[in-house]
């Protein structure tokens, strides 16, 4: 489960801050997701400026159902083709369900970032088909917080099971290539022996199904086809063929090559990675609050209205969304925030700040507390002070730490995350926030 | 025995920034635009500045509480700073406490700044905001422009003005500032206006329309305050002091005891008394050159007039139909445009009426120069006709 504070333009951010070496500019930032924090305000744009990416980018959402990520993936891969060029394509989902429902049991929140390009390629594309189909296993209108589904047995035998193959089987054949080719086949089924039956009707042997990680990370909704997609390619070697599926009111199937780039194309955490990091949640209490499932206590401390200046917000979003500060250009010294007169005591030069790039700044924490008195929606509330390697400090809010291991010198790197939720206006404000490495 | 501070103080150098929607700009960077042109005036360096004091009235909004957000805008040098609120008169309040430091000898140089930052609100008119817990159970909600129009309504009755005089007098007033507005190019709003634009505004509360009301402003204004010797001593030679400084607030009587008659603010009176003895000054109305007062609606600036005793009670909508206080007349009023063009931002705006003297004293008014400033008076007003705050400052030539 995501924490209160994460949602799908957070995930994204972080998911794109794990592709090793991300490009200082893209063509496009495509953020596919059935979970976007807001139908008006483009999130693909905040995730953008939140990267740092120049303003000339294209940004766009892409919505409707669980195969949104293969879509946009095969749009993503248009556009580099035609227009050259690299694009960031990002999955991100965190779906609410009903308390006590099968959703419930079986859903994850994450979110995937890949960079199609041109050059370098990790993956070939190959080829492709897609079928509509408006089969509706599941759906949720527009403003409403949950999904209705339909019977199980129905959406398996009737939609995966028929769909799925078809789709993969028009694939192959474009591409030229049999089912016996294929060494790995992701199909991101919640149901257990979904996945080898249509490994079987297309002729693609059993041992190339991939695990869905239903029992590690759960469905993630429209993410999950790309997350599983990182999955593979973590452990896939030059020459294999891939073919990677994403269903929802049709299917899409593509057909990939793996490279011998495969090995520089590595994302730095992966989902390896993050699983090491993972802090195991066993309180059900805490995991409906922050799905909002319940209506709870949370004091009066909570009720502190904070408008949004969306003035101010504006103003500062290079160094709130970007999280630049300043380098001082007479003496030097790195602060956050960027202000008129340096920080340095022994300079005070005015108007010589460049803006300073720092999400990636390793931070070590000075000073630190649990405050149990502040309204928080995890209490303790952990914040402090942290200096960053080469310069610069600030009162920052911790996020996902151990309370065993957490102490003055535990070195921290910043996390995209949502500062305040603004219940009164449906808005939420985003800034960055420490955690252990 | 007290004997005021008249020529015990001077005034170094002044700031003000660009008045108006300043969307790009933070309370900071405001801030830095008036001081760096107060501290090239005053021809000293920021490590002089031996205390602060800083005028804010909605710091919820802008820069948040205690006079910290002064020190860390400015980089102050650790030195005392202290954050002031009198409402809309907060800025004069600012000026007193620089003033004191100076004049009690525990300060060669202090700072007075203001600043206001209105235009984060996300709407227009000033922040709505709680009065305080158990006023909040008493006091009906009110706007601005609705507690000032009970002073036309009070005046009319008390003085039997007809409306539609008052009305083309309240007109005259903005017409007037307007005018003045275009000569400044710091002010907010620059444009002039019809007497027939002013008179069929849209209505904000009776009688109040669009036009009787001022500008709704980000800005900052600052002062550098020292004693006339040290001035002296730095090379000035158009020394401006300080002749007076009064401030007078409500004990409540207005709003509870049978005499107020509704047509004036009480406070202005006394505190303007008190402002003239102190400056001694014996005939206002051939000794004060011009006044900047608190034009925040038309209707104040008019009875102001009275309360200053610059025209004789119930008659100050003749003398300013008259011409008496516009630019050409024997007391201009807002020669910067006042309040109504320059703008309201409510922290800066004392200091901003002290800066137009200051340049008028220094003959550094451009097209606004009046001739032969003798004396210059400031008049600044927070709350609310019914219960409120003035302060009155004066200043003029030294002559120790």
């Amino acid at each position: 489960m995501c924490s209160w504070d994460e949602d799908s333009i957070t995930m994204g951010v972080e998911a794109a801050r794990d592709v090793t070496s991300l490009p200082e500019e893209v063509e496009a930032v495509i953020l596919a997701s059935t979970t976007l924090p807001f139908a008006v305000r483009q999130n693909a744009g905040v995730i953008a400026e939140a990267l740092n990416f120049p303003e000339d980018v294209r940004t766009m959402d892409v919505g409707g159902s669980l195969r949104a990520a293969t879509t946009s993936l095969l749009a993503a891969l248009d556009t580099t083709s035609a227009q050259g060029g690299d694009v960031l394509l990002i999955g991100s989902d965190n779906r609410k369900a009903r308390a006590g429902s099968h959703m419930e049991m079986i859903s994850g929140d994450g979110a995937a970032a890949f960079i199609l390009g041109q050059d370098g390629l990790g993956v070939r594309f190959l080829g492709s088909a897609t079928i509509n189909d408006d089969f509706i296993d599941h759906f949720r209108a527009s403003g409403d917080k949950y999904d209705y589904a339909w019977e199980d047995r129905w959406i398996r035998q009737e939609g995966w099971l028929k769909t799925v193959p078809k789709a993969i089987n028009m694939a192959l054949q474009k591409v030229g290539l049999a089912g016996s080719d294929i060494d790995h086949l992701i199909v991101p089924c919640q149901y257990g022996r979904v996945p080898d039956s249509i490994a079987k009707s297309c002729g693609i042997r059993e041992s190339s199904v991939v695990d869905t990680m239903i029992d590690t990370i759960g469905i993630c909704g429209t993410a999950h086809p790309l997350l599983m997609l990182a999955y593979t390619l973590a452990k896939s070697a030059s020459g294999q063929k891939l073919v990677l599926s994403g269903f929802g009111q049709g299917c899409d199937a593509l057909v990939f090559e793996v490279t011998e780039a495969i090995s520089h194309s590595q994302p730095n955490r992966g989902i390896k990675g993050w699983l090491n990091r993972k802090v195991e949640e066993r309180n059900y209490d805490k995991f409906l609050t922050f799905s909002g499932t319940i209506d709870r206590e949370f004091g009066k401390r909570a009720e502190l209205d904070r408008p949004p200046a969306l003035t101010a917000q504006y103003r500062n979003k290079e160094g709130v969304t970007g999280f630049k500060g300043g380098q001082c250009s007479q003496c030097g010294t790195i602060q956050y925030p960027k202000t008129t007169y340096c920080v340095n005591p022994n300079c005070g030069a005015k108007n010589t700040q460049q803006p300073h790039a720092m999400s990636l700044t390793p931070a070590r924490v000075k000073t630190f507390t649990a405050d149990h008195l502040v309204f928080s929606m995890e209490p303790p509330a952990y914040f402090g002070l942290v200096e960053f390697e080469g310069g610069g400090r600030m009162m920052v809010e911790f996020a996902d730490l151990d309370p065993e291991t957490f102490d003055v010198g535990v070195q921290t790197r910043m996390h995209f995350r949502i500062k305040h939720i603004d219940e009164n206006r449906g808005m939420r404000q985003y800034f960055w926030k420490a955690s252990p490495e | 025995m007290a004997s005021g501070i008249r020529d015990k103080v001077a005034i170094l150098g002044m700031g003000c920034s660009k008045f108006g929607e300043r969307w790009e700009s933070e309370p900071a960077d405001l801030m830095s635009e008036a001081y760096e042109e107060c501290l090239a005036d005053a021809g000293i360096d920021s490590s002089q500045i031996d205390a602060a004091w800083l005028s804010t009235a909605f710091d919820a909004v802008n820069v948040g509480p205690s006079a910290i957000p002064l020190a860390t805008a400015l980089r102050l040098a650790y030195i005392p700073v202290t954050h002031v609120e009198n409402m809309c008169a907060s800025g004069t309040e600012a000026f007193r406490g620089a003033c004191y430091a100076v004049a009690s000898g525990t300060a060669d140089f202090a700072l007075a700044l203001g600043v206001e930052k209105l235009k984060d609100t996300g709407y227009g008119g000033l922040p709505a905001r709680g009065r305080g817990v158990t006023n909040d159970l008493f006091t009906p909600t009110v706007s601005a422009p609705g507690a000032f129009a009970q002073l036309a309504t009070g005046y009319r009755g008390a003085h039997r003005v007809d409306k539609k005089d008052l009305k083309r007098a309240m007109a005259h007033v903005s017409v007037k500032s307007h005018a003045n507005g275009i000569k400044n190019s710091k002010a907010h709003l620059r444009r002039e206006i019809s007497h027939e634009q002013a008179i069929n505004a849209p209505m904000v509360a009776e009688p109040i329309g669009l036009f009787d009301c001022c500008g709704v402003s980000d800005g900052a204004a600052c002062a550098i305050v020292t004693t006339p010797e040290i001035a002296l001593s730095l090379g000035k030679t158009n020394v401006v002091a300080v002749k007076a400084l009064q401030l007078s607030v409500s004990n409540g009587e207005e709003s509870g005891f049978n005499s107020w008659n509704g047509a004036h603010i009480k406070t202005t009176r006394i505190a303007a008394k008190k402002a003239y003895s102190e400056a001694r000054i014996k005939d206002p109305r051939k000794e004060i050159s011009a006044t900047e007062v608190h034009d925040c609606f038309s209707i104040t600036e008019l009875v102001t007039m009275e309360d200053l005793d610059l025209a004789d009670e119930g008659s100050a909508w003749k003398a300013v139909l008259d011409g008496r206080f516009d630019a050409d007349g024997q007391i201009p009023c807002q020669i910067d445009g006042g309040l109504k063009c320059f703008g309201h931002p409510i922290g800066a705006s004392g200091l901003r009426m002290l800066y137009e003297m200051f340049l008028q004293f220094q003959g550094r008014a451009g097209d606004r120069q009046i001739k032969n400033m003798n004396y210059g008076l400031t008049h600044n007003l927070g709350g609310h006709p019914v219960q409120n705050v003035s302060s009155i400052a004066i200043i003029g030539h030294y002559n120790g």
